[in-house]
């Protein structure tokens, strides 16, 4: 075992979890290709749209990869910036919407 | 990190050693070991000995002179280089070409060839010969002296086909890889191409554009990537071109040097060695190009030639001895820099191969 929980080396391992899991890995992964074809969206953009979630969920494997997927795919430091803007934004907003839920117990719990 | 404005070679840098760069080369690898040769990559997909399919290209290197000193240059090209080729060397080409007209098109590449002192000279000839000219221009040297002003006009009246870098659309990623102010230079050297005609509809006059990444990672799916560029080139400069050649940077010269000295050397050739393409490797431009050196050696391409590797040995090595028919016959030199030119859709002078 590690010594830390997350390993740089272990993102090219990815593919690995198909070993316990064979037919699963291989429907993900199949899928996970498919997604990021250029389709109704560029490459570039779904690049973008993962970048941003990457920051959202936190993960260091997926910021890895798709800050070099996004200079792969010719965005630049500005689009990409904006993006974890966008992802900060959403996460932010997520939190301060529920406000209005604080706000409704408020009233309902005082005078 | 600022570009430093001397060559390797004037630094006397280990990397002005080509010697040296093949060492480097032949002992990358990562923890589980050293990457496969090149030519056993070939050998798996039937590929090796990698032959020529017909030479139609003669890409000459008129020199290594240079206005700029770009981060990534393979040919470690500047002020400071003095290798030019003389008319003479320039003479044998045409004499070649005069009994070669299966070598329809001539790439003239440098250095900024504009400035050896008989490139005009050269490229008139090669024009009144009917062949197709192509000129690597590095935009900033049309600004750099009023001799060079005209050379739109000069490009026109030949028919040139222009191929300029332009790594970005933005100045701080294209003079991080160029200089700095090569971006605007770059951008005013291409609306006076815009401006005789180049890169405009229906004039024949190409311009295309060549984009390799600043930095150690992968170019991006070529049309996708020129879409976007002819998007940002004409909304934000009113800048028109003809296609965007998409460029992998091979492990050699300056570009290794910052490779490893960035240390990003094992990760980058690890990438290139993972994406491996056999389609990419069926279509490398060493099969239909010959490269003449500023000194008349021949080479099977521009990074061969800028690492000393001549054509195979037993074939004529220099364009006074030049014999098609022998040297399409020869087998490709290669070494572990070739994997530049195989990874993902393939990489060459003129951009993704498949």
């Amino acid at each position: 075992m590690e010594n830390t929980y997350y390993n740089p080396a272990d993102l090219k391992k990815f593919g690995n979890i198909s070993e316990l899991q064979p037919e699963m890995g291989r429907k993900f992964f199949d899928y996970y290709g498919e997604v990021f074809k250029e389709g109704a969206l560029t490459e570039r953009e779904k690049a973008l749209i993962a970048l941003a979630v990457s920051h959202a969920v936190q993960c260091p494997y997926c910021i890895d990869a798709y800050t070099s997927n996004c200079l792969e795919k010719g965005a630049d430091e500005n689009q990409m910036m904006e993006a974890v803007h966008v992802a900060a934004a959403i996460k932010g907003g997520a939190a301060l919407v529920h406000g209005v839920q604080m706000m409704n117990k408020i009233k309902d719990l005082t005078m | 990190m600022p570009i430093p404005v001397k060559s390797l070679k004037a630094q006397q840098h280990q990397f002005a050693n080509p010697a040296f760069q093949l060492e480097v080369l032949q002992h990358a690898g990562t923890e589980e070991g050293d990457f496969p040769l090149f030519g056993a990559k070939l050998l798996e997909h039937q590929l090796y000995p990698l032959r020529p399919t017909g030479t139609t290209i003669l890409q000459v290197n008129v020199g290594k002179m240079c206005n700029q000193t770009c981060r990534h240059c393979h040919v470690d090209a500047g002020p400071d280089r003095k290798e030019i080729m003389t008319r003479d060397t320039m003479q044998l080409c045409l004499d070649v070409l005069a009994k070669s007209p299966q070598l329809t098109t001539v790439d003239l590449t440098g250095g900024a060839p504009e400035m050896n002192p008989d490139f005009r000279w050269f490229v008139e000839r090669l024009s009144a010969m009917g062949r197709q000219v192509i000129v690597r221009c590095n935009l900033t040297i049309i600004l750099a002296n009023p001799k060079y002003y005209d050379l739109p006009e000069f490009f026109k009246k030949h028919r040139v086909q222009v191929v300029s870098s332009l790594p970005y659309f933005s100045a701080s990623r294209t003079d991080a890889q160029r200089g700095d102010g090569v971006f605007e230079k770059s951008i005013k050297a291409l609306q006076m191409l815009n401006k005789v005609g180049y890169g405009q509809e229906g004039s024949g006059l190409e311009l295309n554009l060549v984009y390799n990444p600043s930095g150690a990672f992968l170019p991006a799916g070529q049309k996708s990537l020129e879409a976007e560029f002819k998007r940002r080139l004409k909304s934000g400069y009113d800048i028109a071109f003809n296609n965007l050649f998409c460029i992998t940077n091979l492990p050699i010269s300056r570009y290794l040097d910052y490779l490893v000295e960035s240390g990003n050397y094992s990760s980058y050739m690890e990438k290139l060695v993972t994406a491996f393409n056999p389609a990419a490797a069926a279509n490398v431009m060493c099969r239909n190009t010959i490269s003449v050196g500023w000194d008349g050696a021949l080479y099977d391409c521009d990074f061969n030639q800028m690492l000393e590797l001549k054509v195979q040995p037993g074939t004529p090595q220099h364009i006074h001895d030049f014999d098609l028919t022998q040297l399409d016959g020869r087998q490709i030199m290669l070494n572990q820099h070739c994997y530049g030119c195989t990874a993902g859709a393939g990489s060459s002078c003129g951009g993704s191969t498949t």
